[in-house]
């Protein structure tokens, strides 16, 4: 019968190698067996309190024990939403505030912090929840419920109107990026992930499903490994890790500083990057390093559901030219859009909108916001089609390879984030003494700018940021004006300020 | 040294980086702020870091860090 359900991964996994080791850290690990069992009671236990078809929200530290926390809220019938100790606080009763959630997922050491929420729900500590005896009739009417198109997972990403929006993904989206990815990189039973990405993102889903339908294994790397590229090397060559899906950012990092002359990652054989631009002098670092090795670019938004496009890197390029995106997977089409809604023309710009499978459910609870961007297919006016705009422009090159140029709008990728300007924006107006403030991106130092008018303190302002903001959010460089410079039309000038930024820069 | 803390306060205002020395045992500065730090100590003062001295020995606080920083331009 046609998988239908993501958990059958792990079924048919478990039966081959229960022993083999499925997802660990530098301290500890958990086999296949483990991972079907704790799932399982977590699904149990769900079942048995009477929590189906709802948020679940699962607020651990990045551990191995996450993995079946998450698979848990499926067998449940739930669907898992991750959130994570390094969030502010205001940004968890943003997400709050949207899912209304029932039960939260904790272990023993977030369960302290969780306290502290406004939380009415049912708190649960993973190993306690283990401890349920597995139901399998339960789990089995469950199953017998489920459709391909019911939702497994929210993630939330950043919004222009300060609040996050939760992608909500199911599973027969997902069963269509882990087949596709896995064919176009070449996953297997021997493939040895290293987890870069956080586990509160679409991003984690490259290791997650692949481990689970391949019986392959999954080193989550320590975060503070990713300060000390040596050591990260090294951790890389101590668990024989072959297989990478990191952001780019984690990959310079350990370029850009001659690691390779010390050391150098021995088992390495597939390097796939994605979302942001490759600077070509630091790729080709990576490449002379590990020159058998196979490189592959990826493109895709949340909305459809990990990654849409890949490139595998088959020749060199200029310092001052860019990765292109590539082609689509497999049951996924790109269309090209220009202002007229027509396909763009041999090298003409249009928005990158995209078809198929892949396409998510859209944002909880937001109907207003998924209908901006889930939309009618345009060139279909025949029957309803829904294809998602990205918001991101790109054109085909004289090979027929798509090839990223902007943003439409203010989000920007800083360090493998998505990331609305206008969301550092709104939080920085909402605060007492501001009168007005204009964030800019600076591509050439990757630097997120903050220019503001007003009473506060620059010191009291990034204080206070950090309280509403996750880090990578935070602008690296804050800017006071007595004014602020204004367009003809009484508009925030932004070239004004990219130009004087640009300037200050020359100066030095 | 004051350079230094500057580039280091526009990071973090909120820590008092001439007596702290646990900047990285206490998770006060994480991966972005290294990089950052690494890349800002580049533009500023001309010196690069190579990957054998990103250690948490050297980050540990603004005077280790300011240590290396002069040792490494005077090679």
């Amino acid at each position: 019968m046609q998988q239908t359900n993501v958990l059958e991964y792990l079924e048919k996994t478990v039966l081959r190698v229960p022993e083999k080791l499925a997802f660990a850290d530098d301290k500890d690990g958990l086999n296949f067996a483990q991972v079907s069992h704790d799932s399982r009671a977590i699904g149990s236990y769900l079942a048995a309190k009477g929590y189906y078809n709802e948020p679940v929200v699962v607020f651990m530290r990045k551990h191995p024990k996450c993995v079946p926390a998450f698979f848990g809220c499926v067998y449940g019938g739930c669907y898992y939403v991750p959130i994570d100790e390094e969030m502010p606080r205001f940004r968890i009763e943003l997400i709050f505030d949207n899912l209304k959630p029932r039960v939260m997922l904790c272990d023993s050491h977030t369960v302290e912090m969780a306290k502290t929420f406004e939380f009415a729900g049912e708190t649960l500590i993973y190993d306690e929840v283990i401890q349920t005896v597995v139901d399998d009739a339960a789990l089995a009417d469950i199953r017998d419920k489920q459709l391909d198109t019911d939702p497994i997972y929210i993630v939330f990403t950043s919004g222009s109107t300060g609040v996050p929006k939760g992608v909500v993904a199911c599973h027969r989206s997902v069963i269509d990026y882990v087949e596709n990815l896995s064919e176009t990189l070449g996953f297997n039973e021997n493939t040895v992930f290293a987890n870069q990405a956080p586990l509160y993102f679409d991003a984690c889903l490259k290791e997650l499903y692949p481990t689970i339908k391949f019986g392959a294994t999954t080193y989550i790397v320590p975060h503070s490994l990713f300060m000390f590229p040596i050591k990260l090397v090294e951790f890389l060559n101590a668990h024989k890790v072959n297989t990478v899906c990191w952001v780019v950012s984690a990959l310079t990092m350990i370029s850009s500083f001659k690691t390779f002359e010390k050391i150098k990652p021995a088992y390495l054989h597939t390097i796939a990057f994605g979302s942001e631009v490759f600077p070509i002098k630091q790729f080709k670092i990576w490449r002379a390093a590990l020159p058998e090795a196979k490189f592959t670019n990826l493109y895709g938004p949340t909305e459809c559901t990990g990654m849409s496009c890949y490139y595998h890197v088959d020749r060199d390029f200029e310092l001052d030219e860019a990765i292109p995106v590539g082609r689509p997977f497999h049951n996924t089409q790109i269309l090209l859009l220009t202002d007229k809604n027509e396909l763009a023309q041999n090298g003409e710009v249009g928005e990158i909108c995209i078809r198929g499978t892949c396409l998510t459910l859209g944002y909880y609870h937001n109907f207003e916001k998924t209908n901006e961007v889930f939309v009618q297919n345009p060139l279909n006016d025949r029957y309803p089609e829904l294809i998602y705009r990205t918001g991101d422009l790109g054109k085909w090159n004289e090979r027929g390879e798509l090839v990223f140029v902007s943003r439409k709008d203010y989000q920007i990728k800083h360090m493998g984030h998505r990331i609305e300007l206008g969301e550092i924006e709104v939080n920085v107006n909402m605060m007492e003494g501001i009168q007005t403030c204009c964030c800019i991106y600076d591509k050439a130092s990757d630097k997120i700018v903050l220019y503001y008018v007003g009473d506060m303190e620059l010191k009291a302002l990034v204080t206070v940021l950090r309280e509403k903001l996750p880090r990578y959010m935070i602008p690296n460089k804050v800017i006071q004006l007595e004014t602020m410079p204004l367009t003809a039309n009484g508009k925030l000038d932004r070239v004004a300020l990219k130009n004087q930024f640009e300037a200050q820069k020359k100066e030095k | 040294m004051n350079d230094l803390l500057e580039i280091l306060e526009n990071l973090h205002p909120e820590v008092d980086f001439e007596t702290c020395t646990t900047l990285i045992d206490d998770k006060i500065l994480d991966s972005f702020d290294i990089i950052t730090i690494i890349s800002e100590i580049n533009e500023e003062f001309d010196v690069v870091i190579p990957a054998e001295e990103i250690v948490p020995e050297n980050f540990n606080s603004a005077k280790a860090l300011h240590e290396l920083v002069t040792r490494l331009a005077d090679e």
